[in-house]
């Protein structure tokens, strides 16, 4: 249930509504305060929601998530306006900072998982629709009639028997007034009145808060926050994962005009969590001297655990690992027993997907002033709270002193989520005494990161009287766990559901999956959609190649894989922790019919089946993850030199209600480029500990020119609830271009990323 | 050393080894050019100097010197340059971080090639690096502005 409470006298949101305005605040995510009426405690339950409008009828929305590309500030603020009634045209929007009271409500601002709609909506409904029955509540008042026959629409509130109407703005002096309405008779509206909610046609370029600014060079990102007085730093930091500073020499450095110090950053005690890596700071009056002071700095690293880690070895390790018995983390029925019968043949596969890195456009950066034991920073974030709660456990202060603002986040993907960069200025500003721009370069940003986890895969099928009566998937890679318990050899469950132990091919009687062990030497994290990209990758990929070799159709053979429409119950499978992207199961069940329906429609939309041109073909791939169901069918090009285009990308999704159709087109054409390159290009490489890769020339991304361009989206429209869009786009792109290459070429691809010239190899 | 940037006269005494990118956002306050990777391989942080498209984190400042420099605030006064009013009608930018470098290289393409052929965008598009993978909209966008110029 959503708290309500009227804000208008409180100073707590000066600058927000102008003096006589109405604020309403909604306390969003308060399940431990069902039940109490809204006003109940004015003063200690504080609200963290804000609709404020003002004398003019101009109404200001908070927007508690961060905008790293998803529209998330448009697509958020809208569902209130909506449900309020508000001209969406006369709305302007403020970003959330972190503070204590979200935490308070249990209401996050971590921007992450695919799950800001998904989660927020309701929220968002009913604080709208709480602003509405205010505001109609004021004009029952003013006019002396009841309530219940004021109805707000389009920014006015009429009164039909007596032909009254009046704006928004001409109400918010009585409204003010009034008690927050009780939540339980706050009324949203039905789906068919929505105005803006899953309205393609609501989203037209004006109706995007960012749109001029992103396209004028106004908008404010990590780096671009200007304060008075500011220094720049960048930090030298170990080329080896807790290889500490020995010694070092800043004389060379200190020659250079506009140096102005260095300083060192220590490591700290692990867990490493996000704390700051360590280093060498320098710091200047602008961005270039403080990138030539750091080139002429003299720093000697220690060698650390982490010194020998070596791809080709440690790769070969995870090989083995995936391979031999693992810790079993599903098992339904007896895949041994399956594998013994005398009419059983076995079938067995190895995949592979290296480490990557995020590359966002913009590196970290954020810019903090550390004054009189306080921290106020201005950081591109997709964790405000991380960023605060980091910020005050490094520097030994108090979380309120933490005062952290969001910017635009020049794209994110996991990287943002951690708060290192944003420590490491607030830590420098206290150092330096001044106000302190972090700035990471993209080298930094390569070789210093928290990778996507390298991984290998080793599947095995059963093949009985022509059908699957076995599957058992084992895996090995370093967990993301690692940044909080050192000694982790296998992942943990949020890493198994990604994909794994969710497996969804129900039909299959036997199946056990499994996870060797993996040494850690490396900051392991989460990067778009997670380890889905390999598991899905090597789930279809397996699926589609043991079709061929028993002279199957892949899409049926899969569609029979998947089997008749069910509910997967893992619980009855020996997986107790199933996290399901941290929403009820009952809510979101695995649901294999809505499986089956995308791949079903993937085949039917993308001309599966009819003869295609020498050198080019057709690959489908399916895959559940942040709770969406979706199929991909690429189409490739082949040369005989091996090089491959994209012609066309067919996208079937089924994410239940979408709020903003059109940037869910934009994240659908989004995700076939980040699935392009991390299918083409993505490799992430060790050698003595250190990453070999350092920038776009040696970590290709994809360019216009080697993307696909052709892409179409193909939604489902049904009335489940909200589930993910941002993420759950990328895992089936690699194993849908694997499978197409391999329809093109007869060459099959079991590791990433795909090269021409092992194509062209044969 | 003098030069001109968005049509304002600027005088500059520091280092004339200084990458263009940090004179214009550190000296001038001009944060909308864009800092990505430093090395000229991605393309966010271009200007143009003397009308044509350049990577201003590997151009030294003394390379314009004497020279016009317009960065994306100075592409057009109201914002409205036909390359940026087709890249919001197209909705192109997501995170938007590289769309100032992706505009100014749009612009300098169609004021020298008015009318590219399909393979023409994608080569003059290609050195502009875009994560959020916003490439399928610039291309219209591109081809949309190539209408208006």
């Amino acid at each position: 249930m959503t708290m309500l409470t009227n804000l208008s006298r409180r100073t707590v949101l000066k600058g927000i509504a102008g003096t006589g305005g109405f604020v309403i605040g909604a306390r969003i995510g308060a399940d431990q305060l069902l039940g109490l009426p809204a006003n109940a405690a004015e003063g200690k339950l504080d609200a963290n929601l804000f609709v404020a409008v003002d004398g003019d009828g101009s109404v200001t929305i908070t927007c508690a998530r961060s905008e790293m590309g998803q529209g998330v500030r448009t697509s958020l603020p809208m569902i209130i306006a909506d449900e309020m009634e508000a001209d969406w045209a006369r709305c302007s929007v403020v970003q959330a900072d972190a503070e204590q009271k979200w935490n308070d409500f249990g209401q996050e601002l971590d921007t992450d998982g695919s799950r800001s709609v998904r989660r927020d909506i309701n929220h968002l409904r009913a604080a709208g629709a709480g602003a509405r029955k205010m505001l109609e509540m004021a004009a029952a008042e003013m006019w002396g009639v009841p309530a219940e026959e004021c109805v707000a629409q389009n920014h006015r509130v009429s009164h039909a028997p007596s032909g009254r109407s009046a704006d928004f703005g001409e109400l918010v002096a009585t409204a003010s007034g009034l008690e927050a309405p009780d939540p339980a008779t706050v009324q949203v509206k039905d789906r068919s009145d929505w105005k803006y909610i899953a309205n393609e046609s609501a989203y037209t370029p004006d109706a995007y808060v960012d749109l001029v600014d992103m396209t004028t060079g106004k908008g404010t990102f990590g780096a671009d926050t200007m304060l008075d007085g500011m220094k720049t730093a960048v930090v030298a930091r170990s080329p080896v994962y807790r290889g500490k500073v020995e010694s070092y020499d800043d004389s060379a450095a200190m020659a250079i005009t506009g140096v102005r110090g260095t300083v060192e950053l220590p490591m700290p005690e692990l867990p490493i969590a996000f704390k700051q890596l360590g280093g060498v700071a320098v710091i200047a009056d602008n961005t270039w001297a403080a990138l030539e002071g750091r080139k002429a700095l003299q720093v000697q690293w220690s060698d650390s655990e982490n010194s020998a880690l070596d791809s080709p070895s440690y790769d070969a390790a995870l090989r083995k690992a995936a391979a031999e018995p693992g810790t079993t983390i599903r098992e339904r029925g007896s895949y041994e027993l399956a594998r013994d019968k005398a009419s059983a043949q076995e079938f067995t596969r190895e995949y592979f997907v290296p480490f990557f890195i995020h590359t966002p456009m913009e590196p970290p950066a954020a810019v903090a002033n550390y004054q009189d034991g306080k921290v106020e920073i201005w950081a591109a974030s997709q964790h405000p709270m991380a960023v605060r709660d980091t910020i005050a456990e490094v520097l030994g202060i108090e979380k309120e002193n933490v005062l952290v603002h969001i910017t635009l986040l020049g794209g994110g993907f996991g990287r943002k989520s951690k708060a290192d960069y944003a420590v490491e200025a607030a830590y420098l500003s206290r150092e330096v005494g001044a106000p302190v721009r972090l700035v990471w370069t993209r080298e930094d940003e390569v070789q210093n990161g928290y990778y996507h986890a390298a991984s290998a895969q080793s599947i095995s099928a059963v093949i009985d009287a022509g059908r699957v009566s076995g599957w058992r998937h084992g895996v090995a890679f370093p967990s993301i766990l690692g940044l909080w318990v050192p000694e982790q050899k296998i992942g943990f469950n949020i890493e198994h559901g990604l994909g794994l132990i969710d497996m969804p091919y129900n039909s299959i009687e036997n199946i056990r999956i499994e996870n060797g062990d993996a040494n850690l030497h490396t900051r392991i994290g989460w990067y778009r959609s997670v380890n889905n990209i390999q598991h899905s990758f090597a789930i279809n990929s397996f699926a589609n190649e043991l079709a061929h070799e028993i002279g199957r159709d892949p899409v049926e053979f899969q569609l029979e894989l998947i089997g008749e429409p069910a509910i997967i119950d893992l619980t009855k499978e020996g997986v107790e922790d199933y996290w399901n992207y941290g929403d009820p199961i009952e809510d979101y069940p695995i649901d294999t019919g809505r499986l089956a329906a995308v791949l079903r429609k993937a085949r039917d939309v993308s001309g599966y089946g009819k003869s295609l041109p020498k050198g080019h073909g057709l690959g489908l791939a399916v895959h559940r993850s942040f709770l969406s169901y979706i199929a991909q069918a690429v189409r490739v090009q082949v040369a005989d030199d091996g090089n491959y285009t994209v012609t066309r990308v067919d996208t079937v999704l089924d994410c239940g209600l979408g709020a903003n159709p059109e940037r869910i087109r934009a994240q659908c054409e989004g995700a076939a480029v980040y699935g392009n390159t991390i299918a083409r290009f993505g490799q992430i490489t060790y050698g003595q500990g250190a990453v070999n890769e350092s920038n776009f020339h040696d970590y290709p991304v994809s360019r216009i020119d080697d993307s696909p361009l052709n892409v179409h989206l193909h939604r489902i429209e049904n009335d489940h609830i909200p589930s993910g869009v941002g993420e759950p786009m990328v895992p089936p792109f690699a194993p849908a271009l694997a499978n197409a290459i391999f329809d093109a070429t007869g060459k099959r691809i079991r590791n990433l990323p795909i090269r021409p010239e092992d194509i062209a190899a044969g | 050393m003098n030069l001109t940037v968005n049509g304002s006269p600027q005088e500059f005494g520091g280092d004339p080894n200084m990458p263009l990118l940090w004179y214009v956002r550190d000296v001038l306050g001009l944060t909308g050019s864009k800092f990505a990777c430093g090395t000229g391989l991605c393309g966010s942080c271009t200007v143009h100097v003397g009308g044509e498209a350049v990577r201003a984190c590997v151009t030294p400042v003394s390379a314009a010197e004497g020279m016009e420099v317009t960065t994306i605030e100075g592409l057009d006064a109201e914002g409205n340059h036909p390359v940026q009013r087709a890249w919001r009608a197209h909705n192109v930018p997501q995170c938007g971080y590289c769309q100032s470098g992706q505009i100014m290289q749009a612009a300098a393409l169609l004021s020298q090639n008015p009318d590219p052929s399909d393979q023409e965008i994608l080569d003059g598009m290609s050195g502009n690096i875009c994560r959020c993978g916003t490439y399928q909209r610039i291309f219209a966008a591109v081809k949309t502005a190539a209408k208006e110029v």
